[in-house]
């Protein structure tokens, strides 16, 4: 015992001459470690590759994928390449993604907003839908949405039929797809007027600065917006048809063709995600408008604005800045949990990507590597651009 | 009178709160009668089959008759005994560190965190001293969601904590490591690492052994938990006054024990309410586990809709377990509301 | 000299508390009042009522010869003759010092951006922070950030300044440059009403001295007698703690 001690003495002295030992001696220590723990696993993984037969490296992408996607953006059949099937997979995962965020951001204010309601009925209402839709595991509420209650539509010969254009049943819903004549007219008319509203605003804005007259923005620019749109339409003859999804029969299978069909995975998908992420959007959007101080709205008030005013030109500008951050974590959570997906095969890139193509191929290590990869860079420049975004509106302090 | 008068100003102050109360009150009347009477007035408690539910109501004799499973997995029926008893020890320990001393709570604290775990692993798999061994391939059911989550909670926490330090650390090599680490977990969704422990590890050890994929699920969600865990903390440290870290060092404690002694206990009492959130986030990503085959309580319910004698029951098996979850995690973030309200007074 | 504010039989609940009773006041044109007493003695709530920041519940209020009720339209036109500094300052942070300033003149007032600014650049030179226009809150003191507000609240040109403790957050060695500034507006004519507790203010400018407890007005007189011979025995218990 006291030689030990005796020795940690000696040690601990030897520590204090030579203090840069504390310094490099752990970190050298780490990467010893770490190297030791990849090579063990770098040989033990080529070493079980090698007996299943697997050749490591990245060339499977090109070969044929030999599957078929149930719904893709893009064209697909199972001739396409491994690389081909992983952008059907990520433009699958962006599109539910994107969907979701859209939907759980309007949903999210919305209720936010009403949860400091002065109603207090209305007030009460949305605490529980934040409570419900919050404290259910997101897997239950997909399961839910997908088997539940999808599962009663009826089957292709039977459909429910709305409006007697939309038809579902259990393989999707069926939407006319729009027919275009002379798109292009309507793009470029579309796209003149949103840079006509873009330049009389700042046209406005600039006469308000000059003069103080104010001019309401908002109705002048739907006023620009839909004259100049008819317009084009009009005179550039822009048509536009539907084309009806129709039952046809193909040895004995009911199936719609020349429409355009939305899967119930997709939809489940999309429903369950903008639900659940709403709840933490509207926390956050709770959050950023109670942090405002109320002596702003008092200061405001008392020089004369308006409650629009103060809404618009205090009260948003700092909840926003509060806002915001949090909201784009929550945007990432979405696209993470998108990933869900496999679990009632939405063919998103976890599906198609990690599932399939790992079944097919057995390459585990560069398909999962691959995949991870793929939402780390999606996960990362989303964070960078927050911190940048986080910077430049910065409030300026001392 | 009073409440004509509350009434007016709450939920009839002008035109638009009117119309507002009014379209709720209108959905509730609704969608509340038709709800009641499936879930209780038309619904169905007791029998042994499907063909006992006669009204147009929910049929809960699926989950009568499905508990067992639902609670216990496919635990054979006859050792269910030791998970009851593994249970009932954890609610004594639990329930009396509120009524005895704190030299005795000293002494319950460390039985629930050194010794506990290994006696009820001991329970819960067997395999010697007379208890028959139980294969964690049958674990399931809500038994083995509080399993996971328990586990996963207990180790996930150090390592946050030490790597939360990490990240705040002068060297660079742990710094960097620490920051790669956690930005890794926290960039990829957990069911990639579920498939990831399931396939892709198995590869990387040698060839042959076979760790239980209960130990390698518990693995990476320990691991992906512990990156939330390390950013929440990290804003503890990065709270705590400049002046704490001069005091400790002024006072001749090194690193280690200033952390230890001064740093961490002010940091983790800011942070309860982000740690709660990731534990009450953990337990609700247990059921992910289901995509490795893996059957908690979600997987035993799916599991239980597709069995022929009962199918079409889906909805009162969702309804049932998003019940049992809500309780789980409603009760949690209240609790840890409380307990953050506690604390904010104290101090 | 006119009645600029008129106050009469004023009453204020909060819940069942009664935060003001019976208050009877008025405020000629260019007349400068100090309202003092202990915290909780309804006074900060009383000049709230004024530019109906807070609703009082009973009796009738004045201004200019408007009469402030449910009336939005009323509302806004006192308030924008009456202008407010608050003791917490409540500058808008995300905005510069000039766009804190030229704010109110554009929207409410709608004058032009280079009118607006050349009013802000007046004001704030006269409280003496020119230089700081283009700077954000969060980058002045707590001297200047007062200072700023002030000269926020005269921008709109109002008839009336209400004061409330706006010296009570500032470190010490800043209360005077704020205080200086109150002193030259005073000498400048504004009608002012001011609650604070900084008596030497009240000894230089004020015309008459107002002491309130727990929800009445208990002492009102011109400041010399205020100061050599109050009356009530309040009133004199209040001062000397004051005044030590």
């Amino acid at each position: 015992m006291k030689l030990l001690k005796k020795n940690i003495e000696k040690l601990n002295l030897f520590m204090e001459n030579y203090p840069k030992i504390g310094i490099y001696f752990p970190q050298f220590l780490i990467i010893l470690l770490l190297g030791i723990v990849i090579s063990y696993f770098s040989m033990n993984a080529s070493t079980n590759m090698a007996a299943r037969g697997i050749e490591t490296g990245f060339g499977f992408l090109a070969n044929k994928a030999s599957f078929d996607i149930q719904f893709s953006l893009i064209d697909f059949d199972s001739n396409d390449s491994y690389a081909r099937a992983y952008l059907v997979g990520l433009l699958n995962t962006l599109l539910v993604s994107g969907i979701g965020i859209f939907f759980a951001t309007v949903i999210g204010f919305f209720v936010g907003v009403t949860r400091l309601s002065s109603n207090i009925l209305a007030s009460k209402v949305a605490e529980i839908y934040i409570e419900i839709f919050r404290n259910i595991p997101l897997l239950l509420q997909i399961f839910f949405w997908y088997f539940a209650i999808l599962r009663l539509l009826p089957s292709s010969d039977n459909s429910l039929i709305l409006f007697n254009f939309v038809f579902a049943n259990i393989k999707g819903i069926y939407v006319p797809r729009f027919v275009w004549e002379n798109l292009n007219h309507f793009v470029y008319g579309f796209l003149f007027s949103i840079l006509a509203i873009y330049f009389f605003v700042s046209f406005l804005k600039k006469k308000q600065e000059k003069t103080g007259v104010q001019v309401p923005t908002f109705t002048t620019s739907l006023i620009i917006f839909f004259t100049i749109n008819l317009i084009v339409i009009y005179f550039g003859n822009v048509g536009l048809s539907l084309s009806y999804p129709i039952l046809e029969t193909n040895r004995g299978l009911y199936n719609y063709m020349g429409g355009v069909s939305v899967i119930p995975e997709l939809i489940a998908l999309a429903f369950s995600l903008s639900l659940y992420t709403s709840t933490f959007i509207a926390e956050c959007v709770r959050a950023g408008i109670l942090g405002i101080d109320q002596g702003q709205k008092e200061a405001a008030a008392s020089i004369g604005l308006s409650k629009g005013q103060i809404l618009k030109l205090i009260v948003i500008p700092q909840a926003l800045r509060i806002i915001i951050p949090p909201v784009t974590n929550q945007y990432l959570n979405l696209t993470k949990n998108s990933s869900l997906a496999a679990a009632i095969a939405y063919p998103d890139i976890v599906l198609v990507f990690a599932g399939t193509a790992l079944m097919q191929t057995g390459k585990a290590i560069e398909i999962v590597s691959i995949t991870m990869l793929t939402y780390l860079t999606l996960s990362v420049s989303i964070s960078l651009l927050m911190n940048w975004y986080n910077k430049k509106n910065s409030i300026a302090e001392r | 009178m009073n409440f004509i008068n509350w009434s007016k100003k709450n939920l009839f102050a002008n035109w638009k709160d009117s119309l507002l109360t009014i379209t709720i009150l209108y959905l509730f009347y609704v969608s509340i009668p038709p709800l009641l009477n499936w879930v209780f007035l038309d619904a169905t408690f007791f029998g042994d089959s499907k063909k006992d539910c006669t009204g147009g109501g929910a049929c809960w004799v699926f989950i009568n008759v499905w508990i067992k499973r639902f609670t216990y997995g496919m635990y054979p029926n006859d050792q269910i005994w030791r998970i009851n008893l593994a249970f009932v020890i954890f609610f004594i320990s639990i329930g009396s560190y509120f009524f005895v001393s704190s030299k005795i709570k000293k002494y319950i604290f460390i039985f629930l965190t050194l010794v506990f775990p290994f006696l009820a692993i001991f329970l819960f798999h067997g395999g010697s001293l007379g208890l028959e061994e139980v294969e964690t391939r049958v674990w399931g059911g809500l038994f083995l969601t509080l399993f996971i989550s328990v586990f996963s909670i207990i180790f996930c926490f150090p390592i946050g904590v030490l790597l939360a330090m990490g990240r705040r650390s002068n060297l660079p090599v742990i710094k960097y490591f620490s920051i790669g680490f956690i930005e890794l977990w926290r960039g990829v969704p957990l069911i990639t690492v579920l498939f990831m422990a399931a396939v892709m590890f198995p590869v990387f050890l040698p060839s042959g052994t076979n760790l239980d994929k209960l130990i390698r699920v518990i693995i990476a969600i320990t691991l992906f938990e512990s990156a939330y865990i390390a950013e929440v903390v990290r804003g503890g440290l990065q709270a705590i006054p400049r002046g704490q870290y001069d005091a400790a060092n002024s006072i001749g404690m090194g690193y280690w024990k200033s952390h230890l002694l001064i740093i961490l206990p002010q940091a983790l009492k800011i942070v309860i309410p982000g740690v709660a959130n990731t534990f009450i986030a953990l337990f609700k990503d247990t059921p992910l586990i289901l995509v490795v085959g893996l059957m908690e309580l979600l997987g035993m319910v799916n599991m239980a809709k597709t069995n022929p004698a009962w199918l079409g029951l889906a909805t009162e098996g969702y309804v049932f377990a998003a019940f049992v979850y809500f309780i789980f995690c409603f009760s949690m973030s209240r609790y840890s509301l409380s307990l953050e309200n506690k604390l904010k007074t104290t101090n | 000299m006119s009645k600029i504010i008129e106050l009469k039989d004023v009453n204020k609940w909060f819940g069942d508390f009664q935060v003001l009773k019976d208050i009877n006041l008025t405020v000629s044109s260019k007349e400068k009042i100090v309202i003092c007493g202990p915290s909780g003695s309804g006074k900060s709530t009383l000049i709230r009522c004024i530019n109906r920041l807070e609703e009082h519940q009973k009796g009738d209020i004045v201004v200019d010869g408007m009469t402030l009720d449910a009336n939005t339209k009323n509302i806004e036109k006192i308030r924008s003759e009456v202008g407010m500094v608050f003791q917490q300052f409540n500058l808008f942070p995300h905005l510069s010092i000039l766009d804190n300033c030229t704010l109110a003149p554009i929207w409410v007032k709608k004058k032009s951006k280079k009118e607006a600014e050349e009013l802000a650049n007046q004001y704030l030179e006269k409280v003496q922070i020119v230089d700081q226009a283009k700077k954000f809150p969060g980058q002045l003191s707590g001297g200047q950030q007062q200072r700023a507000a002030i000269a926020r609240a005269l921008c709109m040109e109002p008839n009336i300044m209400l004061f409330d403790e706006p010296t009570s957050a500032l470190d010490p060695e800043m209360i005077k440059e704020v205080l200086d500034v109150m002193v030259d507006l005073a000498k400048g004519g504004m009608t002012m009403c001011v609650v604070t507790h900084e008596m030497g203010f009240a000894k230089e400018v004020a015309d008459r001295v107002i002491f309130m407890d727990e929800g009445s007005i208990v002492e009102e007189k011109p400041t010399d007698q205020f100061f050599n011979n109050p009356e009530n025995d309040r009133t004199k218990l209040f001062l000397s703690q004051i005044l030590n």
